[in-house]
Order: structure tokens, then sequence, then C-alpha cells
């Protein structure tokens, strides 16, 4: 295996695709995080109409599979005259779809929390608000933070999709590469060392945190 | 009973008073038109089989479950609950204490204490940790500072709760049975802090199952079955052995129950 | 509107064609991942070291690398590689199969280790093997308990089972493209897909929560 193939074609095809993987995970890992919050919070407290839309949006986009979602979004929202490119469509995707699944997650941790601790705040004269803002949602988000985590290296991964509505990212860069090459075994392996990297990155990183926010004895029951 | 209010009308004014406080809860009258009042200073123990109503009367009295009537006065002040601001007021002026302490899982002793100040009394960090810090040391706990909830005893526990409600500085405590969870050895603990504030002259309305606490201890038996206040007066009055009052038939079962246990 | 209606009409059975193909790719794909995701849960439970670690290493590699990405490996690469000539639907069932072996590993273990140690104890000492103790005292227990996150692994693999697309395999993704490329009525035809996945999703849920009723031990709450 001579390595000009990969030190002058693959690797620089890959980071190229690295970049662009990058700029989809993290706008939509942020703003997937924060919509989530604010659908699991609102199937736990909203009012009963948003609370059963809430609940509808989380169980459709958790009930089909992703890359239906980027085809509606890529392919189908033309048909209403809407048209998205292959990054706004993917980066939308990603948010909306893993907005479902962190919602699950916050929504238990919402509801994991016992009642008394709501009434002790509000018998020190404590508003719903700052209830919830001190006390409810600090707890909740230790709760969820596992799974919060899980799906973020989920997000990671679930980015390769992207390529199929034509957002050449990672998993593009290395197929093109592959299919001109015909170096099937080689490309893919490398590039699937690639993932491994950034997800075991992420993944000491996400613990990291959950370690820096652990509390003694907190969220055994 | 009327005769009971005007004398105390007379005497001074009453720090709380409330007035045909009645509550239903999914469709079962849980409180009648119960009245009572504190004067400062006083301890009143609420008894009564489990299901009375006591911990709904607590729980009314400061809003936590609105009632479907009555009325709540504080120091001359009607409460006005319908204004969430006056509600908030209130609140930080009524000391409550929980069955099950109730403490925040994520705050350690010092920041379960200190929160409240810190949030909802506006005060700056250094005072607030220094206000309770004086408060867990009052209860015995000023070297458990840094403990989370789920590394402390139900007694310690519930000497956290009681710091928590006493930085407030409240007018007025109001105790929801706070030995109920306890294991029998650490019952004790927590009763002596509760002796302690009697007698520095806190205000306070307790429910309890802990009779000879309350022969020794309380200005006034209030006897709460079915919603409805079945007796009052001096624990002389309605405990002595020789008195004929279901306050005293009641105590007596439940020491018989303690006896055997024990 | 009408135009519309009728396209989605004209195009169902042939969908519902892709939907018993899609069917047949999570049945076989979960049903080999049972099969090695047992063995991968007994060997890093009861294995000795090196069984432990290249069971670690497996599950690492398949829960670290994108669906899409093995799919490619595999189909285009390993399989040609080993002298395998996999049809598109066999490979996609192979490779998905393979993937939530390494998920359920991990169900199934921590449903083993949730078992009160007491029990392996006490089936060696009535003379039991440590293989006959596993197989029928452990395991019986540990499946029962694997049910709602098997569950979740289904809807997982149903929904990962549309990537299948890419190698060519002809299931319901597959044949709503085809269909919409044709025909213009994108958003109609992938809401359509969209729905199926739903529905399929939804009877397997209700379908292993009725096993899970079914095979429940009389008041063994968990």
């Amino acid at each position: 295996m001579e390595t000009t193939f990969f030190t002058t074609q693959l690797i620089p095809a890959l980071n190229r695709g690295l970049v662009m993987s990058i700029k989809l995970i993290i706008p939509s890992g942020m703003f997937g995080l924060v919509l989530g919050i604010v659908i699991g919070t609102l199937r736990t407290f909203g009012p009963s109409a948003i609370r059963k839309a809430a609940n509808g949006y989380a169980a459709v986009f958790r009930g089909t599979p992703l890359l239906v979602q980027l085809f509606i979004l890529y392919f189908g929202l033309p048909n209403l005259g809407i048209y998205l490119d292959a990054y706004a469509a993917s980066v939308t995707g990603f948010i909306l779809c893993s907005s479902a699944y962190h919602s699950e997650y916050i929504r238990g941790g919402l509801l994991s929390i016992k009642k008394g601790q709501l009434l002790a705040a509000e018998s020190m004269g404590f508003s719903t608000f700052k209830t919830m803002f001190h006390i409810i949602v600090p707890q909740a988000i230790r709760k969820a933070l596992p799974g919060c985590s899980n799906e973020i290296i989920y997000l990671i991964k679930y980015s390769s999709l992207a390529y199929i509505i034509t957002c050449i990212e990672l998993t593009g860069e290395g197929k093109i590469i592959a299919t001109r090459t015909f170096r099937y075994t080689e490309v893919f392996l490398f590039l699937g060392f690639y993932y491994l990297v950034l997800v075991t990155m992420a993944s000491f990183m996400l613990q990291k945190i959950e370690q820096k926010y652990k509390i003694p004895g907190f969220g055994k029951a | 009973m009327l005769a009971k209010e005007a004398m105390t009308m007379t005497q001074e004014k009453p720090i709380l008073r409330v007035e045909n406080i009645s509550k239903t809860l999914g469709g079962k009258e849980i409180l009648n038109s119960v009245s009572l009042s504190l004067n400062k200073g006083e301890l009143k123990v609420l008894i009564g089989p489990s299901g009375a109503g006591k911990s709904t009367l607590l729980q009314c009295i400061n809003f936590l479950l609105p009632p479907d009537s009555g009325r709540v006065w504080l120091d001359g002040v009607e409460i006005q609950n319908r204004r969430k601001r006056d509600l908030y007021a209130f609140r930080q002026q009524v000391g409550m204490i929980f069955q099950d302490f109730n403490l925040f899982d994520h705050l350690n002793a010092l920041d379960n204490v200190s929160i409240a100040l810190r949030k909802v009394k506006k005060m700056r960090r250094p005072e607030a940790r220094d206000r309770a810090m004086a408060e867990l040391e009052r209860v015995g706990l000023g070297d458990k500072i840094d403990l989370y909830p789920a590394e402390l005893s139900g007694g310690q526990k519930q000497r956290v709760s009681i710091a928590r409600a006493l930085a407030m500085d409240p007018k007025i405590m109001l105790l929801d049975e706070p030995t109920s969870a306890l294991d029998p050895e650490l019952i004790g603990e927590v009763l002596s802090v509760i002796h302690d504030l009697a007698h520095g002259g806190m205000t306070m309305l307790l429910a309890t199952h802990q009779i000879a606490f309350t022969r020794s201890l309380a200005n006034e038996v209030i006897f709460l079955e079915n919603g409805i206040i079945l007796e009052q007066g001096t624990p002389a009055e309605l405990l002595s052995p020789n008195a004929c009052t279901r306050s005293r038939d009641f105590c007596s079962r439940l020491d018989d129950l303690y006896k055997e246990k024990a | 509107m009408f135009d519309t209606l009728s396209a989605i009409l004209e195009a169902l059975p042939y969908l519902l064609e892709g939907a018993l193909v899609t069917v047949g790719i999570v049945i076989g794909a979960m049903g080999i991942g049972l099969i090695i995701g047992i063995h991968m849960a007994v060997g890093q439970v009861y294995g000795n070291r090196t069984v432990r670690w290249a069971v670690g290493f497996y599950v690492w590699f398949f829960r670290g690398v994108p669906v899409l990405v093995l799919l490619f490996l595999f189909y285009f690469g390993l399989f040609a590689l080993m002298g395998l000539n996999l049809s598109a639907f066999a490979a996609s069932t192979l490779v998905l199969g393979m993937t939530t072996a390494a998920y359920q590993s991990q169900i199934f273990r921590g449903a083993m280790l949730s078992l009160p140690r007491g029990q392996f104890q006490a089936a060696r000492a009535l003379g039991m093997s440590d293989l006959t103790a596993i197989i029928s005292i452990i395991l019986p227990q540990a499946l029962r308990f694997s049910i709602p996150g098997w569950s979740n692994e289904y809807s997982i693999i149903l929904k990962d089972s549309a990537l299948a697309f890419v190698l060519g395999t002809s299931e319901i993704m597959a044949r709503s493209h085809f269909v919409a490329s044709r025909t213009y009525h994108h958003l109609p035809l992938y809401i359509t897909a969209g729905c199926l996945y739903f529905i399929l999703t939804w009877l397997g849920i209700r379908a292993l929560l009725k096993l899970e009723e079914k095979v429940r031990i009389p008041g063994y709450a968990r």
C-alpha cells in the first residue's frame, strides 16, 4: 500500500469533509438541545392543548426515520414552493429530530423531581417561575444529562445522512473518493476511524461534563 | 368556643387568625369550616387520626392548597391570595416544615438554607451564606454544611429543613408531622430543636403524634377529626388521665400503640 | 388535491410491497442481533479477559461508526474481500444485524448484571455447570427484563432500515423515492412513507408489550 494515496488524496478530502460535518453538528446539537428543553418542558407543564401538540411532535419525529424527514425537507418542501439548500435542510432536519429525542429525556427528568420540593419552594415564597428556574430545571437537566449526551453522540453519527441529500460532508467525501478509486475497504475503514475518533472524543467530553455536575447520591432513586 | 374567642380578642391581636376554612378534594370534604388563631409565642398542637385533615389544614393556611372558602389574617392583615406578589410575600413570613423534609436534592445543606435568601429575599451571597451558616449551627449542623441531602440522615435532613425555614425570619411556623418519617432513634434530635424554638418564643402550629411532647410544651391542643375541630383546650383539660374527652381516648390509644412497638 | 390523492393511491400497493421488504430486513436484523448479542453478553459477563476485550472492541466499533458508513464498508468493501457475493437485501440485513448486535449485547448485559448474584451461586450449589446455570437460570430472567430495551432497539433498527435504500434495496424509502422522482409528488409520497414507518413502529412496540405481559413472572416487579 503506497502512502501517497492517503496523504495526497484521502486525508485532505476527509479533512474537508470533517469541517463540513462539524458545521452540521455544532449548530444542530446546540439548537436541538435548546428546542428539546423547551418542548420537554411544554410536554410536562404546558397547558393541555400545547402539551398534546408537543407530544404529537415528539411522537412523529421519533416514530419516523430521519431520512424520511430529510427527504421531506429537501425534496418535498419544493412542492409547496419552499426551497431549502442541502445544508439548511440537513441542519433543520437534525435540529427537529434531535429535539424530539432530547424532549423525551428532559420530560423524564422533570417528572422524576419529587413534588414536595415544589411545595417547599412555594412555602418560602418562590414564584412559579423561580421555582422552575432555580429548583426544578437544574435537577431535571442533571437527570436528563446521560440521555442527552447519548443523543449528541447519535447526532454525530447520523450527520452522515446529510450526504444522501447532497450535502457533501465527511461520508460524502469518502464515498466520492472510494467510487473514483475503487478502494472501498481502505477508504471506508479510514472514514469509520474518523467517526470513531469524533465519537470517542465527544463521549469523553460529555462524561467530563457529567462528572463536573455530579452530586453525591443524586439521581439514584 | 365563643367565650374563648372573645377572650383572646380582648387580650391582644392574634398573630395568625384563620376563619372558616373549607376544602373539598376529589369530591371528598376534607375540611369543614375550621377556625383557629395563635398569639405571639404560642405553641398549638394539632392532633387527630390520619386523614383527619391536619396536613390539608396546614397547607391551606399558606395557600399551598388554595382553600375553597375561608379567610386568613397574618398580624391583622388579611391575605389576598389572588395577588401573586402578596401571596409570595406572605409565604416568606410563614415557615413550613414537611413530614418528608422536601430538601432540594441538587443543593448541599448550606445552599438549601441560603437559596431562598438569595433568590427570594435578594440577599447578597456572602450575607446569605453567613445567615445560613448561623441557622445550621443553631440546629447543631455547623459541621455538615457541605453535605448533600442524600448524605444526611433523616433527622439531619429535618433539621436542615428547619434551618431553611428559620433563615427566612418567619413570624410563625407550621410543622406538618416533622418526626413521622423518622426512625425512632432520630426523633429526639428534631424534637429538641423544636423544644428550643418554643422556649425562644417562636409561634408554632404543630401537627404531631408525639403526645408526651405535646403534654409538656403545648399551650393548647386542637383535636381534629373528619375535617372538624372536635375539641380544643389546654393539655391539662383535654389530656389529663381523668378527662373524659375524645382527645384523651385517641392519645391513650396512640400511647398503647407505641408501647406495643417499643 | 385530487391529483395528489390518486398519485398516493396508485403508488400504495407498490409501497406496501416495499413495507414487506422493510419488515423482512428488520426481522432478519433483529434475529441476527439477538443471536450474536446474547453470545457477546454472556462472553462479556462471564468470559475471560480476551473475550471481554474482543466484545468490548466490537461494541466500541459498531457503536462508534455511522450505520451508513458500515453499510458502505461491508457491501462495497469487506464482503467482496471475503468472497461473499451478497444481494443488497442480504447485505443490509446482515450489516444492520451486526450493528444491533452491539447494542443488544449491552441490553442483555445490563439485565444479567441486575440479577442478584446469589442465584448463580445457588444454581452451582445444586450441581449445575456454569453453562447450565447461565442457560436455564440467568438467561430466562435476563431476557424477560430485556424486552423494553429490545423494543426500543426494534424502533431504531426499523428507522435505520431506511438506509438500506442507499445500497439499492427495494424497500419503502427506495420505492417512494422512485415514484416521487417520476411523478414529482415528492411531499405526499414521503409523507406516506413516514406514515408507513410510523404504523410499523407502533405495531411492533404493541406486539412487544403484549409479549412482555405474556411472559411476565407473577409478583416480579421491576
